[in-house]
């Protein structure tokens, strides 16, 4: 302004042009001209865009829809399901409804498709697996019978029973909370409310804690030993620090497999440690150190420790060495100013470093299965063996789903208190 | 803030000294060579130099942060060399301020306070009233980071006097501000200084910030101290080539002395005899190199006026406002800076112009021969 002051002349045009363009022109000369820059970026990221929809986000989605989509007893008994519609829980449903069963559960037999039904009743009511299919294989060699009631009882007491009654109506909408609960040891009962699994079918709930306790006893562990790492690195000489890194950035380089397995001749009862420990007179009893919650503990605390290492090392890398010389040059003895100067500003990489291995721990599955027996096996596992072996897919996903909560909740809370802003990875 | 006590022996005592300090990082080549310097109560000292000539690493030593290799430092009487920094009690001031981001200003400025165990109420009025000197008191609450570079200065200024230290060491604490505002920090600083009387050991690479805050200067180069005197004394009589070469701008000519006699000598440049005054030329014959500040030499000058007068031809004359600066070439030499006063009556003469130039031989200065 000053300038045009002095120097009117000059700049005549320049200072009237965009005056008078109507308003929003600018805005539509901007996108023109940003159109081919953003269409190119959108083309460059479209490969990796698909990738992560096909790969990612799409199972996800499906993990997610799995966990309270439940068409299987809807679809194998509609009738019965049917009939159940206005049944009141408080006493045996009417005759309509015995009839729709005993017809459905006769033809389900026939043409072996009862047993997956069966076994998914049994899921969430204990015994109905031998009650439906014991039904079934008898009904199959009835001929329809005139008092459908009468029949079923006569096959097995239990049809008088209401909770097998609420099991299939619990599960007969197409849409349930049933594998939630399940996660949570809760369950419907023969009214439809919502209550706790009895003690002895209790885990899931104690397994989450485990599993949560586990992975904060881990964190703490990788930040105890990696806090030190990571301010050594940062304050070496760049040659020496540099030779640091790449024993840090070694265990990347090796299989997880590989890493996991030497933990296990390491610490195993007849191991190099226990041997060590045994000829150094230092114990008289082997210790157990791996197959339990242990062996858990320290292969998964080696394994994580980088994602600690990194993101500390990153910010500490950036703190200049002039904070402690002026807390040092006002007074300060170098503990407190480690204290009260250095270490506030290393927080933004305590926090990446922490929600980092905090949440691959959780989720980490490898590890506690290969060295944590019995005791030191997490949610990952569970969710693995209803994948696989009890074939439960439903509880799995809700399982999963859970875990995904979990990590979204940290996250939200790691940004009310800290600001995600304040993260600082790499 | 303390106030000094006026120094009556102010030549004799020395609040600051270095003794023969040496200081190496490797083991091979020495950063600072022998440095000698004797402080007073209430002086203020600037350390000159370009980078890497050692006068940080003195400023360290000092702080505290890097160990002299030999010699010995004393502050007020006591070696320094094993004390710990944070009981040297030393005011610092560093070059990008290094206030601690994550406390506001009031707790930056509360920090060495609360060091030091002060109740808090002396410690909010202490804060209170460094704020007020540094005329910011409504950024207490603020954050370093919200504040401009100069508010953060200031800031940094405050912190290192606010526990009444009484020798506080600055490093180039002016490098990061605009030009403008650096000249503004430089008059603050040198009021601050006189008024509160503490000692001051500043450190620079700018000559005119040296110059216009300093009672002393310290020239540096390659870890010697080439020249430690007052800012008249170093830009009217500099001791050697490099002192003339930095500060301030010097037309040099490389010459031989043809004759020497007390007070004057003769030096013959190229195919001219010049009229100079010996400094350090010991006989004749010697290498030497003439030093001439440009402000010292007129354009045609009235006949007898002066005791040196050549000719020379314009190449080239560049327009800086208050004055003209106007390249001549003179005695096979095409660097020879004339500056000409944007006087009332200006001199007609144009690029191409033959002149005579002339100055008085007690502005020329025979000084030891540069080897660049």
């Amino acid at each position: 302004m000053r300038y045009q002051a002095t120097a009117p002349s000059l700049l005549p045009e320049a200072s009237a042009a965009p005056a008078e363009l109507p308003t929003g022109t600018l805005k539509q000369q901007l996108r023109r001209a940003e159109r081919r820059n953003r269409v190119k970026a959108f083309l460059l990221v479209l490969p990796l865009l698909l990738f992560v929809g096909i790969t990612f986000v799409g199972p996800l989605a499906e993990m997610l829809h799995r966990s309270v989509y439940n068409p299987l007893v809807a679809d194998s008994l509609p009738h019965t399901i049917e009939a159940l519609d206005d049944w009141d829980r408080r006493q045996l449903p009417g005759e309509a409804a015995y009839r729709a069963l005993a017809e459905e559960l006769a033809s389900l037999h026939q043409n072996r498709q009862l047993a997956k039904l069966a076994s998914r009743l049994n899921a969430e009511q204990s015994g109905m697996r031998s009650l439906m299919t014991k039904s079934g294989r008898r009904l199959a060699r009835l001929d329809p019978p005139i008092d459908a009631k009468a029949a079923l009882l006569k096959i097995d007491r239990r049809w008088a029973e209401l909770k097998y009654w609420a099991a299939i109506n619990n599960l007969g909408s197409r849409y349930t909370l049933s594998n939630y609960l399940a996660a949570l040891d809760m369950r419907y009962d023969a009214q439809g409310d919502i209550v706790a699994q009895p003690e002895n079918r209790q885990i899931y709930q104690s397994l989450f804690a485990k599993t949560l306790g586990m992975s904060l006893l881990i964190t703490l562990l990788c930040l105890l030993l990696g806090y030190p790492l990571a301010h050594l690195l940062a304050t070496l000489p760049e040659r020496r620090s540099n030779l640091l890194m790449i024993l840090v950035l070694l265990p990347f380089w090796t299989s997880l497999l590989v890493r996991t397995s030497a933990w296990i001749v390491l610490l195993q009862t007849e191991g190099v440690i226990n041997d060590l420990l045994v000829g150094l007179g230092l114990i008289d009893q082997r210790v157990q150190m791996v197959h339990n919650m242990a062996g858990t503990l320290i292969a998964m605390t080696h394994i994580l420790l980088p994602f600690m290492v990194l993101p500390l090392y990153s910010v500490m890398k950036s703190i200049s060495p002039s904070y402690m010389r002026a807390a040092r040059s006002l007074g300060a003895r170098p503990g407190y100013a480690f204290v009260r100067v250095y270490m506030p500003q290393t927080l933004p990489g305590v926090g990446a470093g922490a929600l980092l291995t905090f949440i691959l721990s959780i989720g980490f599955y490898i590890t506690p299965a290969l060295v944590g027996g019995q005791s030191g096996q997490m949610i990952s596992n569970f969710i693995a063996y209803h994948m696989q072996t009890s074939l439960n897919w439903g509880l799995a996903s809700a399982l999963g789903g859970l875990l995904l909560a979990a990590v979204l909740l940290l996250y939200y809370l790691y940004n009310r208190l800290v600001g995600i802003n304040n993260l600082k990875v790499g | 803030m303390s106030k000094a006590e006026p120094a009556p022996g102010r030549q004799l005592t020395s609040y600051v000294s270095f003794q023969n300090v040496q200081k190496t990082y490797d083991g091979d080549n020495l950063v600072v060579k022998n440095f000698n310097l004797d402080i007073a109560p209430g002086e203020f000292v600037t350390m000159l130099g370009p980078s890497g000539s050692g006068k940080t690493t003195c400023l360290m030593m000092l702080a505290g942060f890097e160990t002299a290799t030999h010699g010995e430092i004393y502050v007020d009487g006591t070696p320094v060399n094993h004390l710990a920094p944070h009981k040297r009690d030393i005011g610092m001031v560093f070059q990008n301020y290094a206030l601690f981001p994550h406390m506001t200003i009031a707790e930056n400025l509360a920090f060495p306070l609360k060091v030091r165990k002060l109740s808090n109420a002396e410690i909010e009025q202490r804060v209170k009233r460094a704020l007020e000197m540094i005329e910011l008191p409504q950024l207490a609450g603020r954050r370093p980071g919200q504040l401009s570079g100069g508010q953060q200065q200031r800031v940094a200024l405050a912190r290192a006097l606010v526990f009444e230290p009484k020798l506080v060491l600055m490093d180039e604490p002016l490098g990061a501000l605009d030009k403008q505002l650096r000249e503004q920090m430089q008059y603050e600083i040198k009021h601050l200084h006189e008024r509160l009387g503490v000692t001051v050991l500043y450190v620079t690479h700018d000559q005119t910030e040296a110059l216009t805050m300093s009672d002393r200067i310290a020239v540096f180069n390659e870890g010697v101290v080439q020249q430690l005197a007052t800012p008249t004394e170093l830009y009217e009589q500099p001791a050697n080539a490099f002192v003339a070469q930095f500060i301030g701008e010097n037309n040099k000519l490389p010459g031989q002395v043809s004759r020497l006699d007390g007070s004057r000598c003769q030096v013959r440049v190229g195919n001219a005899l010049v009229e100079a005054l010996p400094v350090n030329v010991a006989a004749a014959g010697e290498q030497t190199t003439l030093s001439i500040r440009p402000e010292r030499v007129q354009l045609n000058p009235v006949e007898g006026q002066c005791d040196n007068c050549f000719d020379a031809r314009v190449l080239e004359m560049i327009y800086h406002g208050d004055h003209l600066r106007t390249r001549v070439q003179l005695m096979d030499q095409d660097q020879f800076i004339i500056k000409v006063p944007n006087a009332a009556q200006r001199l007609a003469i144009a690029e191409g112009d033959r002149v005579r130039v002339g100055w008085h031989s007690r502005d020329c200065r025979a000084l030891d021969a540069m080897s660049a």
